[in-house]
């Protein structure tokens, strides 16, 4: 950065980061570091769809504080959602809902079964109810439980955050947009997904 | 009626209420023709329509003349190997005279269709589209009959005894899928018993076995 002093027309040149500032210099991988943002910083998409539901109300709540995950932040817009917890028996009619749900949300995104019914047809062995929402959508997390305590979904929620921190984020980000994509950023990416300095 | 304390005594004498007995005397003056003998049974009267086609001028009668102005269900039953087939239940109440009557009317699975009763009671629109959906009747003057429960297009009507409980595989695109559920050797039922907790207890029983 650099700026004109006007009193005595000088340039004067400043450094990009101030280390007096801004503190000590972390050196990380990019792979890392955004995984980093983006596990400590879930939005839920709350899939309410039986009782399983109110234990993710429950979650959500102060007693069980799911705040403390950085998920408190539940929005009712798939638009706006990294992680759909499917909590409840989904039916047939609604599987079609949850599904078109489940494609409105934004890459990167995730799911968790939340209780028996989500994750396989629990109790409902009948012609209404689909067996397993990982029919229609990848889940990532199984809950299991009729329904599940709020601390089963934090638990839950923590394993996704493992989850999500080991996910070889560049790599599969070149898998799927291409070259052209990462020439914009002015990254270059070796054979196993490494950023190789330019 | 049961007068089981003096104040019930005094309201019959100064407010003569109708039994349900009574009630389904009337109508089954102004019906001759078409209502049986009132049956009762736990304090229940049950009046069968004869012809399943003159249900909408029964009700109609039952609520102009009677009171009866609420339908509180309506429902049906698959006697399957029975002929007719279906039995369709209305479930009356009058809040006037606090009285219940329970009409019922056979149908032939030949037929599957009756008069809607949507005229003299709305709240029948929800009833009569759930009977549609999961036994297959079809109601005659019906506003909007579709499917309530299932989706538009599923070709099955759940809930008739010959579907099974586990469903069947149904592939529409863009409209739906089924599998069979599967039922680890189920359906676990209950049969009624006199025994203890073991007997009680659900379990699986195939019919055919």
């Amino acid at each position: 950065m650099s700026a004109i002093v006007p009193a005595t027309g000088r340039s004067v040149s400043e450094v990009g980061y101030n280390s007096k500032i801004e503190g000590e210099v972390i050196h990380t991988r990019l792979d890392s570091a955004i995984n980093w943002f983006r596990q400590n910083s879930l939005w839920p998409m709350p899939m309410g769809l039986a009782c399983c539901a109110i234990e993710l109300m429950a979650a959500g709540a102060s007693r069980f504080d799911i705040s403390r995950f950085g998920s408190e932040v539940m929005r009712f817009s798939p638009r706006q959602s990294d992680v759909m917890i499917v909590a409840g028996t989904v039916t047939y009619k609604m599987a079609l809902a949850v599904r078109r749900i489940y494609e409105q949300m934004t890459e990167p995104k995730w799911v968790i079964a939340m209780g028996a019914c989500a994750s396989t047809g629990g109790m409902y062995r009948s012609y209404a109810v689909l067996q397993g929402v990982d029919n229609i959508v990848p889940v990532d997390v199984y809950i299991a439980g009729c329904p599940p305590r709020p601390e089963a979904l934090l638990d839950a929620i923590i394993k996704l955050q493992g989850k999500v921190a080991k996910e070889p984020f560049l790599r599969d980000w070149k898998k799927d947009a291409g070259p052209e994509k990462y020439g914009r950023l002015g990254i270059e990416l070796g054979e196993k997904g490494e950023v190789i300095p330019s | 009626m049961k007068l089981s304390s003096d104040r019930d005594l005094a309201q019959h004498l100064y407010h003569p209420v109708p039994t349900p007995q009574e009630l389904a005397n009337q109508l089954r003056a102004t019906f001759p023709d078409l209502l049986s003998v009132a049956t009762e049974f736990r304090g229940e009267v049950t009046l069968t329509v004869l012809d399943a086609e003159q249900i909408l001028s029964v009700c109609a009668g039952a609520r102009e003349q009677l009171g009866f102005d609420m339908l509180l269900d309506l429902s049906s039953v698959d006697n399957l190997g029975d002929d007719p087939r279906w039995t369709v239940v209305y479930e009356l109440y009058s809040v006037a005279h606090g009285a219940h009557l329970r009409l019922k009317t056979q149908l032939s699975e030949e037929r599957s269709e009756l008069p809607s009763v949507v005229p003299v009671w709305r709240t029948a629109d929800w009833h009569e589209r759930e009977a549609y959906d999961m036994m297959g009747i079809r109601f005659r003057g019906h506003p909007d009959l579709r499917r309530i429960l299932m989706w538009d297009g599923y070709p099955y009507f759940p809930l008739r005894k010959d579907f099974p409980l586990a469903g069947k595989p149904t592939e529409l695109p863009e409209v739906a899928f089924t599998r069979s559920a599967p039922l680890e050797g189920g359906p676990f039922v209950t049969v009624p018993t006199q025994g203890g907790s073991i007997q009680r207890e659900p379990r699986a029983r195939n019919p055919e076995a």
